[in-house]
Formats: C-alpha cells, structure tokens, sequence
C-alpha cells in the first residue's frame, strides 16, 4: 500500500532527533488524532541550516516528517514554505488516499515551527498563517 | 528472512492434509449434491459427513448445521433471520459494544428498519456483565447475540450464564463463536445456545465457507431464495469441497484440541510475561484469565501500532493492531475503546495471535524484535521525549 520512496523514508528516516537551542519549534496533532509531528529548525540568515523531528504515527507520518526535513534543509525561509503537502506527497511518489492528511501534518509543523521563529525573533513571514492543533481535519473522515 | 505467522486470529495457514482433500475432492467430486447419480450422490455423502463433523464440536444434531459461505454470512443470517421471524413477538435485540462487525454493523442495519438495539458495555476485563445483561431484558427483546470469544482482545464471555438468562426469559441466543471453536469447550445444549456462527478459515480450513448452527425449533427464515438447499433455507449450489474441508478441518482439531490449547497457552503466558517484564510502560488489554488460549492484546505507550506492524513485517514477522492507521478510518479500535483505553494507549496496541503451528524459537524472536522496535520508535516519539525529560 505504500511507495517505495515512502518504506525507505520509514525504514531510514532522515533527521530525527532534536536541535538543542532551535530557532524554532513547532508540534501539531495530538495522541487522538494517532499522529503528533515536531519539527526544530536551526535558521541563520533566513537560511534554514538544520532541521530534525520527532514523530509519533504511522508509517506515512514518519515518511512525510522525513522527506520534508530532507526538503527544507538549505532553503530560504520563502523557498520552505512552497514545500507543501503536495510537494511532499508527489516528493514520496504518493501516499494512500487515507494517509494523505499526514501530508498535510508534515506541513503544518513546518509552519508552526517557523510561526515559533518569527514570534521570537519579532518577525512577520509572508503568506504564513499560525496553525491550529489538528487542523488536518483528522475527525472529518 | 523469517517467515513467521503470529495472526491466526485474521485467518490460519490451511493445514497441509485438509489441502490435500480439498484438492482431491474438487477434481473428483464435481457432481452436484442434488444429482441422483453417482457422482452426485458422492458429493452428497461429503456434505452428510461435514454436517456429522460440525455437529460433533458443538455437541449438536448435524440437522441443525446450516453451511454458508463465511462466519460473517451466519451472523448475518442469524440476527437479520431472528429479527424477521420474530417480529411479531417484539423488535429489541441486545448485543455488546465489543462485537465483530458482523454483528454490529447488522445491528446497526436493524437500527434503521424499525428495531430497537441495546449495545452492552464490557468492564475494564472487556467482559459483559450479567446485571447489565438482565437489566437490559424488555418484553419485547427477541434476541441477544453476544459473542463467544472476542476476536481483538480474546476475552471469553460467561456464555453458559448468559444463555442461562436468555433461557429464563424466553429469548433466543445466538453467539459468533467464529474465534472460540477449537479454542474452548462448546456445547450448545449445556450452553443453552440456539445460533452459532463459526468459520473455516480460521481453524486451519479454507476461506469462503462458514456454518450457523439453528436449534431445533427456532424459526429461521432463509437467506438466500432460490434452490432446495440446506433445507430450502441458503439456496445455491453448495461449496462441496469447501464444505467438505470445514468438517474435516473441523474433526482434526477435535481430536487433538487439548495438546493444541496447551501448547499455544504455553507459548502465550511466556510471550505475555516477557514482553510486560523487558517493556516498560506495556500493559496487557483484557482479562487475564477468561481469554482464548492464543490471544495477546499488548499496548505500549508512546508508540503507534502500524508504524510497530511495519518494522516487525520488514523482519518477517506478522501481527495486527487495533490503531486507527490500519483499519482505514482514523479512530482506533471500538474494542479497545470501550474497555476505557484512551485513543492513545489503543494507537498504541499490538495483537499477536498464536496458532498450533507457532514454536517457542519463533516466540524468542518476536519478543527479542519487538524489545528492539518499542525502542526504536519511542526513540522517535515526541510523547516518550516529553515523558522522559519531565522524569
């Protein structure tokens, strides 16, 4: 059921951990939901340095935090947030129908961990908007 | 590569002579059950002795054994065949919050079509209690269908006692006995049970073949119109080597049935102590005590189950889970539930289940694989981060 691309991001996920002292950290989902996705990122003149997560999900939850840490790494703050959930899915080759909110989990924490960035840093961010826990419409199936 | 099986609670490896057989008798016996020549009288002879076959684990009259083509058509047939030929009498049916959904999803059909349904709670033991059960009895209840064994958490429930209460109250009991035959001692006359659903595929038989038991004397209306088959009530010509397969599948498990529940207890009680002793934060889900020989239920916290099935699948291994992620919708198993799990501990929640063909080297390695990814993917989860930087 899953991609290729998605058992290698699964099986050897890129950049888990943590960053001690992050520019910025964001977390979304909760326990209910069955995914929850933290994301720290490392940015030094609007450059994103570094990136790691920490995932609690599914297959496709750990594949999506993976490719999209892998993704943003040395992109401008503008560049990372044209990372979104349908570049991550097609960066994957696809996801099942009903794992394609974790996609959208992957960008979220993307965002709120910039969203934590700015707030920080006292900085606004073009075009991104705060996210709310579990936005991903996890209830709305 | 490893090649083993711990889901015998999903379906079970046909064993090897009962192949054989199903083989033979497709290639040999293609007449119809119904012919008047030989070779139909043949096959008529292999439904005979099934029926003899599945009347003896329940201690049944083979007249009361009705062949369908799964566990899920008997439940079907049993509570939508009551509902109907007892309308007159009344339109409640009670059932439990733990039942296959075979049962519950009939229930739920019911629902719509002018019946009225109690859905039992279960105790954190994920058993029904009898007070709940009387409690629940109205005049106008004409079923209760509970099942015997249930198939995530391998609880047995107090059949004999339920049966006991639908007896003193006149109501018909059916049971979905699909995981309990062969794994616990099933007499429908002791028991006071009227239906019972079981299936093939899953005592080391063939899919696509089932039974439901009907006492004598229960009004059955038919399922499927057409043909004078299995009494004019499941019209169809009749799955004869599938058929044939159930009753010898059946009879295999008879006679060997206390050395197999022995062994698969055996390997269950070690894999359940380990696993609880190496696994910090686990916990088994389900009573203890009243559970089928071959059942483990095992919830680790801070973890998610499909992501577990995953990394146990790359070694080999299979076993199932009641998370969210792997049934399709995105909340976790009912079962789970309503023993009053949270969402996250039931995310969290690994079944294995043992079969007669499963060794104690393939134990040793589950629990040593398994040690190794609850590590891993706690590692990983930002909950088990959370939990041990408060500590």
């Amino acid at each position: 059921m899953y991609t290729e691309k998605v058992m290698d991001h699964f099986a050897n996920p890129r950049n888990v951990g943590e960053i001690k002292g992050a520019s910025g950290i964001g977390q979304v989902g909760n326990a209910r939901c069955g995914d929850i996705m933290k994301v720290f990122l490392k940015i030094e003149n609007n450059i994103i340095e570094d990136a790691k997560f920490q995932t609690f999900g599914c297959g496709a939850a750990v594949a999506t935090s993976s490719i999209a840490t892998e993704l943003i790494i040395g992109k401008t703050i503008e560049d990372a947030l044209k990372v979104t959930n349908k570049v991550v899915t097609e960066e994957l080759d696809g996801l099942p129908p009903a794992k394609l909110h974790c996609s959208v989990l992957a960008e979220e924490a993307l965002h709120a961990a910039l969203w934590d960035y700015a707030e920080k840093n006292n900085i606004t961010i073009a075009g991104l908007k705060k996210a709310t826990e579990c936005s991903h419409g996890c209830h709305e199936h | 590569m490893n090649k083993i099986y711990f889901d015998n609670a999903a379906t079970t490896r046909i064993r090897e002579e009962v192949l054989r057989e199903m083989v033979t008798n497709l290639a040999d016996v293609y007449g119809n059950p119904s012919s008047v020549y030989k070779t139909g009288r043949e096959a008529r002879a292999l439904l005979d002795k099934a029926r003899v076959q599945v009347a003896n684990i329940l201690r049944a009259d083979a007249s009361e054994i009705f062949f369908t083509g799964s566990g899920t058509e008997a439940d079907n047939w049993a509570i939508r065949g009551i509902a109907k030929s007892y309308k007159d009498k009344g339109n409640h049916i009670i059932t439990s919050n733990i039942e296959h959904h075979a049962v519950l999803h009939t229930c739920e059909y019911l629902e719509k079509n002018g019946y009225e349904v109690t859905y039992l709670p279960v105790n954190s033991d994920g058993i029904v209690e009898i007070e709940d059960l009387k409690k629940a009895i109205r005049p106008e209840t004409i079923l209760i269908t509970i099942m015997f064994a249930n198939n995530e958490i391998g609880t047995i429930q107090p059949i004999t006692e339920i049966g006991k209460v639908a007896k003193e109250n006149g109501i018909i009991f059916h049971t979905d006995a699909v995981q309990a035959v062969g794994a616990d001692e099933i007499d429908v006359n002791a028991m006071n049970i009227d239906l019972l659903a079981l299936s093939a595929h899953k005592l080391h038989g063939p899919k696509g073949v089932g039974a439901l038991y009907v006492r004598k004397g229960v009004k059955l209306e038919p399922f499927i119109h057409g043909g004078k088959q299995e009494a004019g009530k499941r019209a169809g010509t009749e799955n004869v080597a599938g058929i044939a397969a159930l009753g010898h599948a059946v009879e295999l498990l008879q006679n060997e049935m206390q050395e197999k529940n022995e062994k698969v207890l055996n390997l269950r009680n070690m894999i359940i102590d380990e696993l609880l002793e190496k696994i910090p934060y686990s916990r088994l889900n389900g009573s203890r005590e009243h559970r089928l020989p071959g059942n483990i239920n095992i919830s680790f916290e801070f973890i998610e189950g499909e992501s577990m099935l995953l990394l146990l699948d790359m070694k080999g291994i299979a076993a199932s889970s009641g998370s969210a992620c792997t049934s399709g919708s995105l909340d976790p198993s009912h079962v789970l539930l309503a023993l009053g799990l949270s969402h996250e501990i039931a995310h969290g929640s690994l079944r294995i289940s043992i079969g007669m063909y499963n060794t104690e080297e393939e134990a040793k390695i589950l629990i040593t694989e398994l040690e190794a990814i609850v590590k891993r993917l706690r590692e990983m989860s930002p909950l088990w981060n959370d939990f041990i930087n408060k500590q």
